[in-house]
């Protein structure tokens, strides 16, 4: 079943145009990642979702509804946590969680959700005596507490320290298990690798890419990347299986396919040169998005190689 | 109308001391100030035999809902506003009205409190009738409240904080000066009362001290108020913004 469909979606304020004919759909039960740059589109898009904002053109449906015709069915079954928002300062994590159930036809317990949420040794602080990560975490209750079918999480982790961000990956793993639908806003490659089934990722208000986080990982051309330093800097341009060269200092850089290995490391035997501290990876969901939202890596890869060879 | 949301605003309203002092006990200390003159306390016959304080009852309870109204009511909207609690709650389903109506009961709790501590000192300490219409003297000031909050929410309306607080001050003081609160209405020269039965606060003060002397009359006033208070309600309604 479709919980989000989004299709042509335009905005522009001014002369900048923020989405750019952006179209997805997303099932139920998914986690869906928006994946992009700061400045993107990402947020837009997701407040255009969320009826926050009107679009110029095109067309989306949540659950059936149009965020502007059906406004207020629609706030109904979104949760949302927004990037830029806030809380009266004296309000405490209780008061908040109740304030806002009485805001819905069929709303969570807020004792619940305390407990789920770990909040239940600050269920009486106040919101301006709350550590970051206990706001983010009251901010994803505040979130779920309406019981939404469709949970928008905009940032979710930002300014979280590592701990509490895994907790809260576990969090969203747990909220997607009882069956919402989950659309997650993040410039983090390992939050959108770990948690997302699928991810668009948005570069200058279109969609660059659409996929699950390996099969983009795998369509980027450099499927491995080899890391080495070397005594004395060699070309390594024009190997087979080679794509693109870094280097930075004596650390070296190349990204290929399988064939990239065997012919680097035939090439360094060759002039005597033995590759250091060597390491072999998988490229990953950062290697699709940098490739995908930067300059393409070849030119880059030739601006880095010609500082080399100077 | 939301009531979780009129009871957390209201719990948070007494939370902040300063607000509390601010919103209550101003308008009685000033006029235990303005009792503590001799003088004041005589009967006047310029002003018709009653003493300057029973005139100024009336002026002061005016004054604590044009504060309260005009500074505090918007001033706290606004702040809302720029720190994105409204933005939060936006996406929510509470609607504006809810939000409006929470936030203007707080402020006439508020307020209702203020008025009593004020008719108690007056009463008391310089033996100020009470109302002896309190009927009507309930009425009037619920219709003077209802008005100058629709004011203040217009002021809201403007944008930040710092540019509603200043309106508000500018609103403020022509129309205190229209309430009496300088120059009591009574010894004003007859076009300046005529002038200030057509403002918001002029008309107000009329209707409450005509309450306290017990009689309704004076439908002027009382259709100046509601003209006001439609135009700004409607106006506020309009033009609210969450962010």
């Amino acid at each position: 079943m479709t919980v989000l469909e989004v299709l042509n979606l335009h905005k522009r304020y001014g002369e900048r145009i923020a989405v750019d004919d952006v179209s997805f759909s997303v099932e139920r039960g998914e986690i869906f990642g928006i994946l992009g740059r700061n400045g993107a589109g990402k947020t837009t898009t997701v407040e255009c979702v969320g009826g926050l904002r009107t679009p110029d053109r095109g067309d989306i449906r949540v659950l059936g509804l149009d965020p502007q015709r059906d406004r207020d069915r629609l706030r109904r079954i979104l949760g949302m946590q927004l990037q830029e928002s806030a809380l009266q300062d004296r309000i405490t994590v209780r008061e908040a969680l109740q304030l806002f159930a009485s805001f819905y036809p069929d709303p969570a317990r807020p004792e619940q959700l305390i407990d789920d949420l770990g909040l239940a040794g600050s269920a009486n602080t106040a919101y301006a005596k709350l550590s970051g990560g206990q706001k983010q975490r009251l901010s994803i209750a505040l979130a779920l507490v309406g019981n939404p079918r469709l949970a928008i999480l905009d940032e979710l982790t930002t300014g979280l320290d590592p701990q509490a961000r895994r907790d809260t990956w576990q969090l969203i793993s747990d909220i997607r298990d009882r069956g919402v639908t989950i659309l997650l806003v993040t410039h983090f490659m390992d939050e959108a690798e770990r948690l997302c089934d699928r991810v668009a990722v948005i570069h200058d208000g279109r969609i660059a890419a659409l996929d699950t986080p390996a099969g983009l990982a795998a369509k980027v051309a450099t499927g491995q990347v080899l890391t080495f330093r070397l005594a004395r800097p060699v070309p390594l341009d024009g190997l087979p299986g080679v794509t693109a060269v870094t280097a930075d200092g004596d650390r070296f850089t190349v990204r290929g396919n399988d064939e990239a290995l065997p012919a680097v490391v035939a090439e360094l035997a060759r002039q005597g040169l033995s590759p250091l501290g060597l390491r072999v990876e998988q490229s990953t969901l950062d290697d699709a998005f940098v490739q995908l939202t930067a300059q393409t890596s070849a030119s880059t890869a030739s601006a880095s190689t010609d500082g080399v060879t100077r | 109308m939301n009531a979780t949301m009129f009871r957390t605003e209201l719990r948070l309203y007494f939370r902040d001391v300063a607000a509390v002092i601010f919103g209550i006990l101003l308008a009685p200390a000033i006029l235990a100030v303005l009792g503590s003159v001799p003088a004041f306390r005589a009967a006047d016959p310029e002003l018709g035999g009653r003493s300057t304080i029973s005139i100024y009852v009336p002026i002061m309870l005016t004054m604590a809902v044009a504060m309260v109204a005009l500074s505090m009511l918007p001033a706290q909207l606004a702040t809302y506003r720029e720190r994105g609690i409204l933005r939060r709650l936006a996406a929510t389903p509470a609607r504006a009205r809810d939000l409006l109506a929470a936030q203007a009961l707080t402020q006439l709790t508020v307020l209702g409190i203020g008025v009593l501590l004020v008719l108690t000192v007056g009463w008391l300490a310089y033996g100020v009738d009470l109302p002896s219409n309190p009927t009507a003297f309930v009425l009037g000031f619920l219709l003077v409240a209802a008005t100058l909050f629709g004011i203040g929410l217009v002021l809201a309306t403007a944008g930040s904080a710092k540019m509603t607080q200043g309106l508000g001050s500018l609103t403020f003081f022509p129309l205190m000066f229209f309430a009496g609160l300088w120059v009591p209405r009574e010894v004003m020269p007859e076009t300046l009362q005529r002038i200030g039965e057509y403002t918001p606060l002029g008309a107000g003060v009329q209707v409450m001290q005509d309450a306290t002397v017990g009689h309704w009359r004076q439908a002027l006033h009382v259709v100046v108020l509601c003209a006001y208070a439609a135009v700004a309600w409607g106006v506020a309604a309009r033009f609210f913004r969450w962010s």
